[in-house]
């Protein structure tokens, strides 16, 4: 379990804007991603609890270890920390071998215990046929699997890992998936995974924090953050095209019900919790959530004609884009059943409208 | 005519006792200068260097005013070794040193400079102390630009002149380096001395300058 309150200040520079963290969290076992975009402050969290640098102000706790208290005046060098850190780069040390790589990590053990311990994970990850080797004679996967496990030789109280698939092509991206699900499976120690890729949230993270602009903007496990976005500014780095400008009509909470107002058309709505009628708000709807379809006489509940601007195809769906900056997406069968329409329709289920 | 070999011979121990010395200090400035955040480390930085731009006299003259018998420096030497410092062959490796220390300082800096932060970061991730962290992963990585960096030292440790006649004297059979040997021996009308000892210096600064250059992972 670590739980961190830290701020960092960095003052303006003549080669950078002004930047400053502030951040609590707490983080118990499994994986937790950190999800923000460049520069949200994401690997100086990391770098921070590493103690690869020091924060203005604020605690880390590690289990029942303080690893820095600035009003105490505690700041544990790294090499005291025990978190284990898989590096963007991996950072394996290019003049020894990966047994080697892995012995230094393990030096201060016993000789025969290191040399028990150095095989044991040799094994686990997959890496006896590539031990004598260096680095840059192995695949990538092997390197990756090197540092995970020199990261755990070890036994460290947290592990950290900084963007671990950046830059990776697909198949290696999936090992990863696999070695890291493997790793939480056997080992109870609590993860950090810093990512901007939503699809990485999704496969690896039990819990999610996303960063803004050095702030904590919302946190909580991805489906949740991904069904009920905070504010706008998360449903934007999530990715979610649809967000429209609106007005609520009227609120039902005893029928859980709504109306909202968007541009010409009225929509029906689920009860919106918080909200006043009135409001000026964003309707937020993911693409997959809508259905298109071809439009015969007049349009239903819900639905409102649009005008098809184009179609981008993806491995698994079609995205439909229509005037007015409203994305749908469909699998490829349900695109296939209207892909001669002229004349379109877009579907607004009742209970995929959220307001931000 | 018979050569006397003896200034070679002392020319080379002299570089091979300052290169040494130049080594060890050096490598460790380098380090400070590397990895330590301090204020005056770039006035610390130039004061290494400027040996390399004052002119012998100068230095000359600022050694034995430090190094002097009646000097205190001067007289803590001569109080742990029995004998005074200046004139002795020891005096002309502190004259080698003023030059091979500042090249070796900067060379080696850049050379740890040049060392992937993060692979630094990982070793003490890992818990190695700064110790081992420098001599197992800083320095092998640096291996190569360290040598260029002593061999280049051990060149310029060979070749000084000024410093050395200051400091040192040119005593025949005791102080007497190569580079002042072939000046006493040009002036004195030794042509074929001094143009045998011009010829082997010559020979020997090429080897090692060449073994530097290939040493280098950079190439200069």
């Amino acid at each position: 379990m670590i739980s961190a309150r830290l701020r960092k200040t960095f003052p303006t520079r003549p080669d950078s804007a002004p930047f400053s963290l502030e951040l609590e969290f707490q983080a118990a076992a499994g994986v937790t991603v950190l999800f923000g975009p460049s520069g949200s402050g994401k690997t100086l969290t990391l770098d921070l609890i590493a103690g690869f640098m020091r924060a203005d102000e604020g605690r880390i706790l590690l289990d029942d270890e303080i690893l820095f208290d600035r009003a105490a005046g505690v700041h544990l060098a790294p090499q005291a920390r025990n978190c284990g850190y898989v590096f963007q780069n991996y950072a394996l040390f290019p003049h020894m071998t990966l047994r080697q790589n892995l012995e230094f990590a393990a030096e201060r053990r016993p000789r025969l215990e290191r040399h028990r311990r150095v095989n044991e994970m040799l094994e686990k990850f997959r890496l006896v046929d590539a031990a004598g080797r260096r680095p840059h004679e192995v695949s990538g996967g092997q390197r990756q699997r090197c540092s995970i496990a020199r990261a755990l030789i070890g036994e460290p109280k947290l592990l950290l890992f900084d963007e671990p698939a950046q830059g990776l092509d697909a198949p290696l991206r999936a090992e990863f998936y696999e070695v890291l699900r493997q790793v939480r499976a056997d080992f109870e120690t609590p993860m950090l995974l810093v990512t901007h890729d939503l699809d990485e949230c999704f496969e690896l993270g039990e819990e999610m924090l996303v960063l803004r602009h050095g702030r904590l903007v919302q946190n909580g496990t991805p489906a949740a953050i991904f069904e009920q976005p905070a504010n706008v500014d998360v449903a934007r780095l999530l990715g979610i095209f649809n967000l429209i400008p609106a007005e609520i009509r009227s609120l039902d909470p005893g029928r859980n019900t709504s109306k909202v107002q968007m541009g010409e058309h009225e929509l029906d709505g689920p009860y919106f919790p918080g909200h006043l009628k009135g409001d000026r708000v964003t309707v937020c709807v993911r693409p997959e959530r809508l259905t298109a379809l071809a439009r015969n006489g007049k349009p239903g509940v819900n639905q409102i004609p649009a005008q098809l601007e184009r179609t981008i195809e993806r491995p698994q769906w079609m995205r439909l884009e229509f005037a007015g900056g409203i994305a749908v997406d469909l699998t490829r069968p349900d695109y296939e059943r209207v892909r001669d329409t002229k004349d379109w329709m877009i579907e607004f289920p009742r209970e995929s409208l959220r307001v931000l | 005519m018979q050569i006397d070999w003896f200034p070679l011979w002392l020319s080379l121990r002299v570089a091979f006792v300052s290169t040494a010395v130049a080594f060890v200090v050096g490598l460790w400035l380098a380090y400070i200068l590397a990895n330590r955040e301090f204020h005056g480390k770039e006035v610390l930085d130039a004061a290494i260097t400027l040996p390399l731009v004052l002119p012998p006299t100068v230095l000359g003259y600022y050694l034995l005013v430090l190094l002097a018998g009646n000097s205190p420096l001067g007289k803590l030497w001569e109080n742990i070794f029995g004998s005074p410092l200046v004139f002795t062959w020891k005096a002309a490796v502190v004259a080698a040193l003023l030059h091979s220390l500042p090249l070796l300082v900067k060379s080696a800096r850049a050379a740890l400079e040049s060392v992937d932060r993060s692979l630094e970061r990982a070793a003490r991730n890992l818990g190695a102390s700064e110790w081992r962290l420098f001599w197992r992963v800083t320095v092998p990585l640096a291996r190569r630009s360290v040598l260029a960096a002593v061999a280049l030292a051990f060149a310029r440790s060979l070749g000084d002149f000024g410093v050395t006649l200051m400091v040192a004297g040119n005593i025949p059979g005791r102080t007497q380096t190569a580079a002042v040997a072939i000046y006493d021996a040009y002036e004195a009308g030794n042509t074929m001395v001094a143009r045998t000892l011009v010829l082997v210096i010559s020979a020997i600064a090429l080897l090692i300058l060449t073994l530097a250059n290939r040493l280098n992972p950079r190439g200069t």
